[in-house]
């Protein structure tokens, strides 16, 4: 699914340059739940970044379900990131005007899809996450744990190849981390290819396998049994 | 621009944004009220301006006689100089390609009475073309005619405040007044827009008013009305020739700046017209400024907007918006809200300017009005420019990558 090759990215901070990547190699097999942890300057965040074109590599490849990612223009990368990507935030990133269905229903109008299509397969990605009767409610009268099975909701409902989640449960309790751990477990489960950027032990121990990140270079990648959020869950 | 999904979208976004929608509409509305609004008290205060001081006939000049200053062809200085009957009959046929009418008139004033009634009042002594050279109106009856100036008839045409003051509701027409100490027979009542004082005239036959003073042939002042198409230049030789024809006509020195006085109202007028047209200048750029200030609004509620939804579409570049769409979906909203607001605005302010009339003539301003093509074009410059002042910063947070606009709370 992906394959990174010496991947270097730097950024600028006046006249000296920060190097933030140095040189990533990194296969991640379809159907894989890969989590990406290190502290806060390893270059995690940058690197999801690349991996969801919202940033630009410096030098080495990338290559996304066999097609090779470069010379990204906005347009492109909007393109890419529309045909590839699903995205869950930290923040969850809803629109606070929009209701939930219309939130989820989103990225299918970018890809065109016509309107009733779009309300239907919504409706049923929001059932997905069970909150089909919540589907004309603001972002606003929704919980944190909700919010994130929107967001979700809506990071499956373009039929990505990919999911990215950055840190997907750093803005909720446990209880509720949990209960979308095993949302994301159970989407993994049915063959999408998950990567998911935390700091979190527990969390990072529900995935299939952990990439640990420091000072800009892979120092471990470890297959694991993977824990069950499951059992946290009533 | 015709995707029925994106106007829902559109739609859907201003139906949710009422706030946001008001402001941004509001501006535009009150920014071309307030464009017509002004520019239509501009021609306001244009119209009383006119109606001051471009009430007589242009195209004429006054002819004053008074005493030389100058000893010439044996005669002294200090003579006084009179205007005759044959005077009028030589300029007619020295000067008909430059003229258009001639009249005299002799100004005296006289106790007039009806009646109970008197009053004194300023009788002129005219000839039928007079009612040119004042622009009267007649409202009732005639005015002087030739066959009066033959006979030396006893008729009068006597102002609006004339009969309002002698006749009361009485009709005036056919009535008899005593004007000093003989009576006319009143055959016309007549109205001015150059105000009261005008309406306060009582005109008569010149003949008449000579063969009452003894049967003179002596005439005050001779108003002489040249040819429109002559213009400024031509109006200024005509009068110089006339100036020189009659200084020798009547034995005065051609260096003699007394004698003969000839006022060019010509030359009032231009003053007049530069005047009109300093008017017409701060009228505009009142115009103008209120429309830059329109513009000004428009683009920093435009700012304002793009800046608060820059999360907004930092997740929908995320979710796959295009740069394009991006801007495509800020303009056309934008230039949804300011055509529809626009418009109303314009509406609202050509209602108001109808509605006002007559109510501010008090402040000088009569009859304000914007002319249609003014008013459309100042509102599709309006939206031109709403357009513009949205594209600016609307390509800007297209091309913000989404990394940072998600990060922007």
């Amino acid at each position: 699914m992906i394959k990174i090759n010496d991947l270097h990215k730097s950024y600028k901070m006046g006249n000296s340059s920060l190097h933030v990547l140095k040189g990533i190699n990194l296969d991640i097999e379809d159907g894989e739940l890969v989590a990406i942890m290190g502290s806060s300057g390893s270059g995690k965040s940058t690197l999801l970044n690349i991996l969801g074109m919202l940033d630009v590599l410096d030098e080495g490849t990338y290559e996304l379900d066999r097609v090779l990612i470069e010379d990204l223009d906005e347009t492109k990368a909007a393109k890419y990131r529309n045909k590839f990507l699903g995205f869950i935030f930290q923040s969850f990133n809803l629109i606070n005007y929009k209701t939930a269905l219309e939130n989820v229903s989103l990225p299918l109008y970018y890809q065109g899809v016509g309107r009733k299509e779009r309300q239907e397969k919504a409706l049923r990605y929001l059932a997905s996450v069970g909150l089909a009767d919540w589907a004309t409610h603001l972002p606003s009268e929704l919980s944190g744990g909700q919010k994130q099975r929107v967001a979700i909701a809506r990071a499956m409902a373009s039929e990505p190849k990919l999911l990215l989640a950055d840190e997907p449960t750093g803005a909720l309790d446990t209880k509720t981390s949990y209960e979308v751990m095993d949302l994301i477990q159970k989407i993994n489960q049915e063959g999408k290819t998950i990567l998911v950027v935390t700091h979190e032990e527990d969390i990072a121990q529900m995935c299939k396998r952990i990439v640990r990140l420091k000072d800009g270079v892979i120092v471990e990648d470890t297959k694991v049994d993977q824990v069950l959020a499951a059992q946290y869950v009533q | 621009m015709f995707n029925r999904d994106r106007w829902q979208e559109i739609f859907e976004t201003i139906r949710k944004n009422k706030l946001r929608t008001f402001l941004s509409g509001f501006t535009v509305a009150l920014g071309i009220l307030i464009f017509i609004i002004l520019f239509g008290f501009g021609n306001g205060l244009k119209n009383t301006f006119k109606e001051f001081f471009l009430d007589d006939a242009t195209n004429t000049l006054y002819l004053f006689a008074g005493r030389t200053s100058k000893p010439y062809r044996g005669f002294k200085a200090n003579r006084r100089i009179e205007f005759e009957n044959s005077d009028l009959a030589d300029i007619k046929q020295n000067f008909s390609f430059f003229l258009e009418y001639i009249t005299p008139r002799i100004s005296r004033g006289a106790s007039v009475r009806y009646k109970n009634e008197f009053d004194n009042y300023t009788t002129r002594g005219v000839a039928p073309d007079h009612q040119y050279a004042e622009k009267t109106i007649i409202m009732k009856g005639r005015y002087i005619n030739e066959l009066d100036v033959k006979n030396k008839s006893k008729h009068a045409v006597i102002g609006r405040l004339v009969a309002l003051d002698l006749f009361k509701q009485e009709d005036p027409i056919g009535k008899f007044i005593d004007v000093g100490n003989s009576v006319f027979k009143v055959v016309g009542v007549f109205q001015d827009d150059g105000g009261d004082n005008e309406e306060r005239f009582i005109y008569i036959p010149y003949t008449t008013r000579q063969s009452l003073e003894k049967g003179n042939d002596k005439v005050d002042q001779i108003i002489v009305a040249f040819r429109p198409e002559l213009g400024h230049a031509g109006a200024l030789a005509f009068e110089k020739e006339l100036r020189t024809y009659l200084k020798d006509k009547k034995s005065i020195a051609p260096s003699d700046p007394r004698g003969i006085f000839i006022r060019n109202v010509a030359d009032q007028l231009k003053q007049n017209q530069q005047f009109a047209n300093v008017l017409q200048l701060i009228v505009t750029f009142v115009g103008l400024g209120t429309l830059i200030a329109g513009i000004i609004g428009i683009s920093n509620i435009m700012v304002f907007v793009v800046k608060e939804r820059t999360k907004e579409l930092g997740i929908r570049k995320a979710l796959g918006a295009t740069p394009k769409s991006v801007i495509q979906m800020i303009l056309q909203e934008s230039i949804f809200i300011t055509t529809i607001s626009g418009f109303v605005g314009m509406a609202i302010g050509v209602f108001i300017l109808n509605n006002i009339g007559e109510t501010l003539e008090d402040y000088f301003i009569k009859n304000p009005y914007i002319d249609m093509e003014t008013a459309l074009f100042s509102t599709l410059i309006l939206i031109l420019f709403g357009g513009i002042a949205g594209y600016v910063p609307a390509k800007r947070a297209a091309s913000i990558k989404p990394i940072v606009a998600l990060r922007d709370e």
